[in-house]
């Protein structure tokens, strides 16, 4: 192995700081230096993952299993008179086939999944649809045969008997009076009021603070602007797979790629009408989610088709299921106006957003209001927001959902705001930058936040001290916001007598969060990271845990696992004073040594003597953490425009960031940049293409064009410290903010090589091209 | 069910023979009948390269690729880049250089760049994205990967490893 060491650690490390500043503010929270944390260690599951032994979903084979497959309704919108399977189930090599007359009756019931909350009786029809398909990859029927050719053949052997009815896909559309109606009982929750009459907007919010139609008046310049954003997918490259088994004495097991497997559980339990306590989820390891695998598709489904035959049944989407049948991110409408004093203060703000929220209601509209102000102080302002159902897949949350399509908006006209000043735009945004004690419009105030010091460190970083020269060329930046979230988390661990301690936890791992939780552990327990051994186990071998997303499972996971660590040593100490015959309280325990007195045994020592003491030890801990605190974002662009073509090509790219506390900065910096290439993906090129029966057209990695290694420049990353005091590490949530500014930060960099704004997304390249000559 | 076809290959140096069905990728020969589940299926069309083996050296998508088609080929997956107990370098250099975040696309990346490397050891940055634009990560934004694969390169060039296989025959790659 050794020969094959090219890169040491030491030398890595060395090679990060070439490329990539670290940049350190102090704060209060458990004191450095740490002996783990900000390593960078190897990832514990990562031998499994380079030589293709890790099982994901799809790898799963088990005695007896049966491929099934998903007929899908080829209309954006239509009744369903009747479905004929008859041919079908006798069908050789058909074992089972399944309709939504399988499923329970639901009534509406909200079930909360933690990152967001589902009606039941929406999500079982979405599942399988019962009258009505609401969008083309709308879920009809299903098969399991012996294989998935033979599934495959059996589902063009169902009739479905549809009546075609007008479709809708644009929200501006959806919304108007005449509007072709998803959900004949819809009313809009009017701030908590129904509604009178039929509509397709589930859901008006708004949110004020201040007296914005005064401070408009008082305000020296005002601008106001119009966004659109098309829908995109979170693009994950793992399809959904669900593997689901019926045991003969009613038990269901499900393996699946899932970012929750506890949530997945409960939507299985729930939609089946069946205790929950009769399902275990298995968590395979899983290609990417992204906020897409939270919700549950195929997993009711299997078990369906397994409850019939009583064999095991593997579903496995292909790529244009993905893109027709599970959540996309919204496409939205977005006004922003902003109002400023001549010396760059922004006094007074106003916001319009319309978002998809896809087929049933529930999008992302939420987090859109409450982020589209969010980096700044702004004492006046007024939101309104509306969640519209229309005939797209129902969404799902995507890398801070809504943040994106506000940012967008928010960010440009900020921008627009420093030109028409004459402002450097990092000045004028740190004149108006949210700090502690800054109260966002729909109410929160700000604990200690670092967005001053991420601009700050912007300012100064090489790219944007740089100059940049030459013909359509153009640097932009913006700022992004996401909230991030705690939710709960329980891990246990035990400590093995070789002194290592195995961690057991519910948090699936999608980008070498193990690694940062088991660190988390290491550092309590003054151990190595690589002595931690950690295992994400199913449903029913650990405690409840929330989803893995909104950015928490390195500080709520983590948490527990600090927690749990701190278990681990009070327990110790007590074995320590047995071993010694003094009291606990004269036990010291520090850096991973129990001391009294003279006498000193190091953890691995002491656990060498748990068998004479009494046995194993296991810690555990469940958190439920408040103050999983905001997290800020600014991204820094160089394009050059092709005036023939309209193509826009990233000469280099930095984004600047607060991580509270980077405990695995190679991850850290990874989540920025893989952040960062999804926002650019989605400012330039990707977005669902509708076709006149509003059927998406484009619906595979072809046609919907996501960024390769051959669109992009290396993402430069800086990662600032502004410890969250509410964590022992001053860990916050990483994930999802660096999706968020790309948009603007193109949108604006765009503007200084060409002189044009544009205000829609994607900005391809037959959209500049028309904007530049629409320009001439 | 019609009628399953003998075929013979050479599966990372080791004679295999199965059966398939005419209408079988070898993907899903690799993946269900001869459960090398390490090459991965992200699109099944050609778009992704999460299933990308060597075929005689050269980089396929397994997708696109018939199973009959690979009667007397020498294939390699990623099941076949480490030997005994030692990774191949590219393996332990995406692992130093956290150049995978859900591991669902490194199967097929590894195998790309070693088909790069085979051909050219020295590539520079702009080779190495051309050479990877055939897949797709959504997770990374690529910068570990192509470093990872700088690296790599270096190591098997620093210290005269480099497996150079003979020359690849020069054949349409799928990339
Ligand atoms: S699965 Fe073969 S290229 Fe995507
Ligand atoms: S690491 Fe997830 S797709 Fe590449």
């Amino acid at each position: 192995m050794a020969e094959h060491k090219t890169a040491s650690p030491a030398k890595s490390d060395a090679a990060q700081s070439a490329g990539n500043g670290h940049a350190q503010t102090n704060g209060s929270t458990v004191a450095p230096p740490y002996r783990v944390i900000g390593t960078r260690p190897v990832r514990h599951d990562g031998a499994d993952k380079v030589t293709g032994r890790a099982v994901y979903g799809a790898d799963l084979q088990l005695p007896g299993m049966l491929y099934g497959a998903i007929l899908r309704s080829p209309h954006a919108h239509a009744r369903i008179k009747s479905i004929d399977t008859s041919a079908a189930e006798q069908m050789p090599g058909v074992l089972a086939v399944a309709t939504a007359r399988d499923l329970p009756n639901l009534k509406d019931k909200v079930a909360n999944l933690g990152e967001g909350a589902v009606n039941l009786a929406h999500l079982g029809a979405n599942v399988l649809a019962h009258d009505k398909a609401l969008y083309k990859g709308h879920a009809v029927a299903a098969v399991a045969a012996v294989n998935i050719h033979v599934a495959e053949a059996a589902l063009a052997k169902i009739r479905v008997d549809y009546e075609p009815l007008t479709a809708v896909t644009w929200v501006l559309d959806a919304m108007q009076p005449g509007a072709p109606i998803l959900h004949p009982d819809l009313r809009t929750d009017e701030l908590g009021e129904p509604g009178a009459g039929n509509t397709n907007i589930s859901t008006h919010l708004h949110f004020e603070q201040g007296d914005p139609d005064k401070a408009f008046g008082q305000a020296d310049v005002v601008i106001e602007r119009e966004y659109r954003t098309a829908t995109v997918h979170q693009g994950y490259i793992e399809p959904h797979v669900s593997t689901a088994l019926w045991n003969n004495d009613g038990h269901l097991t499900i393996w699946t790629a899932t970012q929750g497997s506890f949530t997945a559980r409960q939507q299985t339990a729930e939609l089946l009408q069946i205790p929950l306590s009769q399902v275990t989820v298995v968590p395979c390891e899983i290609g990417g989610g992204f906020g897409g695998k939270i919700p549950v598709y195929l997993e009711p489904v299997a078990a369906l088709l397994s409850r019939k035959c009583g064999r095991p049944v593997k579903l496995i989407m292909n790529r244009a299921d993905v893109f027709e049948g599970t959540g996309p991110t919204p496409g939205s409408f977005v006004r922003v106006k902003l109002g400023a004093k001549k010396d760059g203060r922004i006094v007074a703000a106003e916001a319009y957003l319309a978002y998809d929220a896809g087929a049933y209601p529930g999008g992302m509209i939420g987090p859109g209001c409450m982020c589209v102000f969010s980096c700044y102080d702004i004492p006046n302002a007024r939101v309104d927001g509306y969640d519209v159902c229309l005939n797209k897949p129902k969404t799902a949350a995507y890398r801070a959902p809504g943040a994106t399509q506000a940012a967008f908006a928010c960010e440009s006209v900020v921008d627009e705001l420093a030109e028409k000043l004459g402002i450097d735009p990092i000045e004028l945004r740190l004149k108006n930058a949210a700090k502690e004690g800054t109260r966002r419009v729909d109410g929160p105030v700000y604990d200690r936040v670092g967005l001053v010091e991420t601009l700050e460190a912007a300012r100064n970083t090489p790219h944007w001290k740089s100059k940049l020269e030459g013909k359509n060329r153009g640097r932009g930046i913006a700022c992004g916001f996401w909230f991030n979230i705690g939710l709960k988390s329980s891990v246990s661990a035990h400590v093995n007598f070789d002194g290592t301690v195995t961690l057991l936890e519910g948090s699936t791992d999608i980008g070498g969060s193990r690694t940062s939780i088991a660190m988390q552990l290491a550092e309590t327990l003054g151990i190595k990271a690589e002595e931690v051994i950690p295992r994400v186990v199913d449903t029913d071998s650990v405690g409840y845990t929330d989803v893995t997303g909104g950015s928490r499972v390195t500080f709520a996971t983590g948490l527990a696992a600090y927690h749990a660590g701190l278990d681990i040593i009070a327990q110790m100490r007590q074995r320590a004073a047995l071993v010694w015959e003094c009291k606990v309280e004269e036990v010291e325990f520090d850096a991973g040594t129990f001391r009294h007195k003279k006498q000193s045994l190091t953890f691995r020592e002491l656990a060498g003597k748990l068998h004479q003491t009494g046995g194993a030890i296991v810690g555990r801990a469940s958190v439920d953490p408040e103050g999983a605190t905001n997290g800020f974002a600014v991204q820094i662009a160089d394009v050059e425009v092709d005036p023939d073509t309209g193509k826009t090509t990233i000469l280099r790219w930095t984004i600047v960031q607060d991580a509270g506390r980077a405990i695995h900065p190679s991850y850290v910096e990874g989540q920025m940049q893989g952040g960062a290439v999804q926002g650019i993906g989605w400012a330039l090129n990707e977005e669902y293409l509708y076709d006149d029966k509003s059927r998406m057209t484009n619906a595979s990695y072809l046609d919907y064009r996501m960024p390769t290694a051959l669109d992009l420049p290396m993402i430069e990353t800086v990662i600032v410290e502004v410890p969250n005091p509410a964590h022992p590490y001053g860990v916050r949530g990483v994930g999802e903010v660096p999706i968020c500014a790309p948009p603007a930060t193109l949108a604006n960099a765009i503007y200084r090589a060409t002189g044009v704004r544009m205000r829609e997304l994607p900005m391809s390249p037959p959209r500049v091209w028309a904007a530049l000559a629409a320009k001439k | 069910m019609s009628k399953r076809i003998h075929v013979s290959t050479t599966i990372n140096g080791a004679p295999t023979e199965f059966l398939c069905e005419a209408r079988q990728s070898l993907l899903e020969v690799l993946r269900d009948t001869l459960r090398l589940t390490g090459s991965k299926e992200g699109c099944g069309n050609g778009n992704c390269g999460a299933c990308t083996v060597l075929l005689d050296g050269v980089p396929v998508d397994s997708c696109l690729v018939l199973a009959v088609e690979a009667e007397g080929a020498d294939i390699t997956t990623v099941e076949g880049l480490a030997h005994d107990t030692r990774l191949h370098p590219l393996q332990q250099c995406f692992l130093e250089g956290a150049a995978l975040q859900c591991g669902i696309c490194t199967p097929g990346f590894l195998v790309t760049a070693k088909a790069l490397l085979d051909r050219n050891p020295k590539p520079t940055e702009h080779k190495i994205r051309f050479q990877l634009s055939g897949n797709l990560c959504r997770c990374t934004g690529y910068d570990k990967i192509v470093r990872a694969v700088q690296e790599a390169a270096k190591a098997l060039d620093g210290n005269g490893r480099a497996e150079k296989k003979a020359a690849a025959k020069p054949r349409a790659a799928a990339h």
